[in-house]
Order: structure tokens, then sequence, then C-alpha cells
């Protein structure tokens, strides 16, 4: 459709001079001027909603390992206002750094687990979980005796449990040495600390999802919607890379409970277990309980062919 | 000539050093895009005394814990009736072939659910004071230390318990910054009938890998079933 005629020269054909005093041409400009206008007013409408959400201190904050401690203390505390204006809860966010000879382990008996589900539960309470789609870092999978087959795994099972065909299985973060998550990230908004525990800033994640298709254990979850949880259900023991209200289109994951752990105490989701089958400890204290799992258990890791070195194992009494 | 060959290489080392200083200065302006590793520690420094407190257990019941029989009676306050095992078998005399071979007791703990094995009521009862438990050996055991019975036929669980990989838990798992509590063996497990009962599970899931499941489900048992959940 590309017109061969030369174009009309001024020389060439004179127009008449319509009786308004406007020509095709002033029309016409006047037309595009109005399109352009209103196609650019269409074209930044996104941005105006979105600065509505976001402070400009909030869009312009550094990464996490860039911000000085005064400046994450000015960080949290902004945090801990806007949760104050939009909830009326007091919370407080604390900045739990890994500590030194600490490294997790995490073992979980699959002879004792009977698959109750109080340790989703748990986390869902414990981590401030999106509440109208039930989320959890903790998948249950119900699973067939002899198989090891995740793919087979039932996570939707509601008949009392233990079925005696079945041993139940539940994943989350295994806390990888190898993280295929942390790798793919585009913007480094998601690492692992010293303590081996795969955090993300949830206020640099660009939302991109691909560390929800690299990780081999479907651990990580996305925030399709703002998180909901209601005022009197809010945990305010908060930690800046865990548990604190994320914001919608950023990924979260397990962190062993970090503002617990790192203070010393157990993850939620092992308080929960009414069996025991959780073990948590330092893998780097050779009198820790999770060494002596290691040391005297047939533990194994999941899907230990994909090279992730996982820091979760399972085992089964003999 | 072979002057020219020499500082030919010379000049192209002294070149990439220019380069090379300059590329690094390029690196610093940069810098402020690069991660520092360093870890601040906020809280103590794990203490490297070991903790031993492992292998202890912990007492669970107050000292001086005794246990009462149910009467199905309610007192004034609203609180249920229980009596103590010697109001009544003070005056009886003790019956060693109960619980033996399912013989359940002619009258009384009638609605006790007996599955323990082998075992007869005096097995762990003491007959000479039942206000009191009986070790294996013949030793008096307070009702407050009742784990100790346990342990004298379930090795491998002891072994596990002990260990911190059988039994629920809450607390510290750092014994330096704080306490932890732990269930005992009759908080799960019924002395007369041990066996873990059924439960049924909580917190069903909702999230996208449960619909998928059961959208895969119901495609796979499309021809036995109907669509009514």
């Amino acid at each position: 459709m590309i017109n061969n005629t030369p174009p009309a020269g001024p020389a060439s054909a004179p127009e008449a001079e319509p009786a308004g005093g406007m020509t095709r041409r002033t029309a016409i400009k006047a037309l595009g001027a109005t399109l352009g206008a209103a196609a650019f007013a269409q074209a930044i409408a996104p941005l105006t909603e979105w600065a509505e959400n976001m402070s400009l201190d909030e869009y312009l904050q550094k990464h996490y390992r860039e911000l000085s401690p005064f400046d994450l203390g000015v960080v949290m505390a902004r945090m801990e206002q806007i949760t104050k204006e939009e909830t009326g809860v007091d919370v407080h966010i604390g900045d739990y750094r890994p500590q030194p000879g600490v490294k997790f382990g995490y073992a979980l008996n699959l002879s004792v687990c009977v698959g109750c589900r109080r340790c989703a539960k748990a986390c869902h309470i414990e981590n401030n979980h999106d509440r109208p789609s039930g989320n959890s870092y903790i998948r249950v999978l119900e699973m067939e005796k002899g198989s090891l087959d995740l793919a087979k795994g039932r996570v939707n099972y509601d008949k009392p449990v233990p079925h005696p065909d079945k041993f139940y299985m539940p994943v989350q973060c295994q806390q990888c040495d190898k993280p295929p998550c942390v790798s793919v990230c585009p913007v480094e908004a998601t690492w692992k600390e010293s303590d081996g525990i795969v955090v993300v800033d949830y206020n640099w994640c660009i939302g991109c999802r691909y560390c929800e298709a690299a990780c081999p254990y479907h651990a990580r979850r996305f925030n399709w919607t703002k998180p909901q949880v209601p005022a009197a259900e809010i945990n305010p023991d908060q930690g800046y890379l865990s548990n604190r209200l994320r914001p919608q289109g950023v990924m979260e994951k397990c962190t062993f409970c970090l503002h617990r752990s790192r203070q010393g105490k157990l993850p939620a989701c092992l308080e929960a277990c009414p069996t025991g089958a959780r073990v948590f400890g330092n893998l780097l204290d050779p009198e820790s309980e999770i060494r002596w799992v290691l040391k005297n258990k047939r533990v194994f890791v999941l899907k230990e062919e994909v090279g992730t070195q996982p820091s979760f194992f399972y085992f089964f009494d003999e | 000539m072979k002057g020219r060959l020499i500082l030919l290489p010379l000049a192209s080392v002294v070149l990439l050093a220019l380069g090379g200083q300059w590329l690094l200065g390029e690196a610093k302006l940069g810098g402020a895009r690069e991660f520092s590793a360093e870890v601040v520690s906020v809280g103590q420094p794990a203490k490297p005394t070991k903790p031993a407190a492992r292998a202890e257990v912990p007492p669970h019941r107050p000292a001086g814990y005794q246990p009462k029989v149910a009467t199905g009676l309610i007192d004034h306050h609203g609180n249920a009736v229980g009596v103590a095992c010697m109001t009544c078998h003070a005056t009886k005399t003790p019956n060693l072939e109960a619980g033996r071979e399912g013989r359940v007791p002619a009258e009384f703990h009638q609605k006790l659910v007996y599955a323990h094995g082998e075992q007869s009521c005096l097995s762990c009862h003491n007959s000479e004071d039942y206000d009191a438990l009986r070790l294996a050996d013949g030793r008096k055991l307070a009702f407050a230390d009742a784990q100790k019975l346990c342990q004298q036929c379930h090795g491998p669980q002891t072994r596990d318990y002990l260990h911190g990989s059988h039994g629920g838990m809450r607390g510290y798992w750092d014994k330096t910054k704080g306490e932890r509590t732990r269930l005992t063996c009759t908080d799960c497990h019924d002395a007369h009938a041990p066996a873990y009962p059924a439960w049924t599970p909580v917190f069903a899931p909702k999230d996208g890998g449960a619909l998928q499941q059961k959208a895969r489900e119901e495609k796979s048992n499309h021809s036995t079933t109907t669509h009514d959940q």
C-alpha cells in the first residue's frame, strides 16, 4: 500500500483557501496533536496510578545490602509507620543478621510425620500470609509408599491421616547451597546469606518470577495481590527479610523464620509439629541435634541429581 | 630491528597497565552497585560452650503430680470430679491378672481402652502403692517420671527423643539464649493405648498447585466420576 504518486508540491497545485481560514494541513495537525496528547496521557496513566501507591522514598530506596545501618533504620521505621497508618497495628520490623559460626540445617523424619498440615498452618500465621489464597511456604505431599516420585504426591487430601498406605512429605524451601533461584534473578533481589538462608529483598524484586520457574522444589510464592491479613491477626514480630507485610507483585519464600531462628528460636513450623518429625539446628555445631541426625540416620535430599545441594534433609527411621 | 621488536611488547604492556588503571577507576565509580560481603552481627555470637542439656529429659509434670480417675461428676464450680487411685485401691486386693491376655477388671475402669501389647495392669502400676508406678525391677517410680517407664522397652524412640528427633518441642534451638520445653511420651501417646491416633488434617491448600492437581484428577477420572465436587 505505497502511494507511488509524487507528493504535490506547493508550486504544482496551490490549494484554495477555505472561507474559515483553516487549511486541511492545520486541521490534520490539530487532530494529530490532540490524538498525540491523548495517547501520551493514556500511556503515562499507569505511572500516575503507581505513584499513588508508592512514596518517592520507597521508589528511591536502595538495595538492602547497600543500605547503611542508619538508612535501613529509617526504612524500617517508615515501613512500621505505613503499617500503622494502613492497619492500625503497631508492628516491630527488625533487621536480623546471620550469626557467625552458624549454618542452619533442617531435617524431617518421614516415619513420624502424620501429614496433619499443622506446620503449613503455623507458617501461614507466623509469616503474615495472604488469607484469601491460604498461602503457606509449606506444601505437604501425600505420597504412595515405596515411591519418591514427587509428581505423584497429592496435596489436597482431606481424609483422616495417616493413611496406612501413604506417607507424608512436607516440602518447603530447601535453602540450597547452589540455589538456582538466586543465579537466575536478573536484579540480584535474592541471595544466599552466610548462615545458608536464601532471602529476598521485597523492595528490590521486580516480580519477573524467573526464580519461581527455576526452583526444582516449587518453593517460591508470588504475591498476585497485596496480601490481605486481618489487623487482629497480623504477627507484629517482623523481620525486614522475612515476614513483614509484602507488597503486591513480588516473590517470597521460606526463610526458616529468620526473625526467630537468628534470635536462637525454633522456626514456627517446628513448634507446631505435634509429632517432633522436624529437627532444626546449627550444622556447624558438632553437638547439635541436626548433626546427630545426619550422623546416625540415613538421610537423603530431594532431587539430589539436580545438584542444588539442599540444607534440608529427609530421613526414615530404620 | 631487534630493539624495536622488544619495544613493541613493552609498549603494549605499558598501555595495558594504563588501560587497566583506567578500567579499575571506572569500576570504582560503579562500585556502588557492588555488595559488601561483610556480615554484621546483631545478636550475640554463638558461644563455643557445649550445650550440656542435649541428653537430659526436662521435667514436664511438676514433682508430686498425681493423676486422678474421672468419675463423670461435676462439682458446684463446674469442674470435673476425679478421685485419687488410693481412694479405692487402699481397700482392694491387687488383681495380678488384670489386663493380661485381654482380661478386663470385673468392676471399675470399664471405659478404659486397653491396647498396649501383652502388659498387665501391674506391669506398670504399683500394687504396693497405687499412687505410684513400678519399674520392671520393682523400684517405685513417681507419676511425674512416667517417661522412665516407657524407656524400659522403647529404646529407639528413647534414643531419638533424647537426641531431639522425636516428640514436639517449643522454644530455642540455641540453648545459650533461652529455654526449651518438650512434650513427654504421654502427652501424645495414651499410656493404655499408645498407637498414635488418626487426625483430620487442617488447613487444606487453596493455591494453584492444589487446583491444578484437582483438575488433573478430574480429567483422569472423567470416565468414572461426575463433577460433583
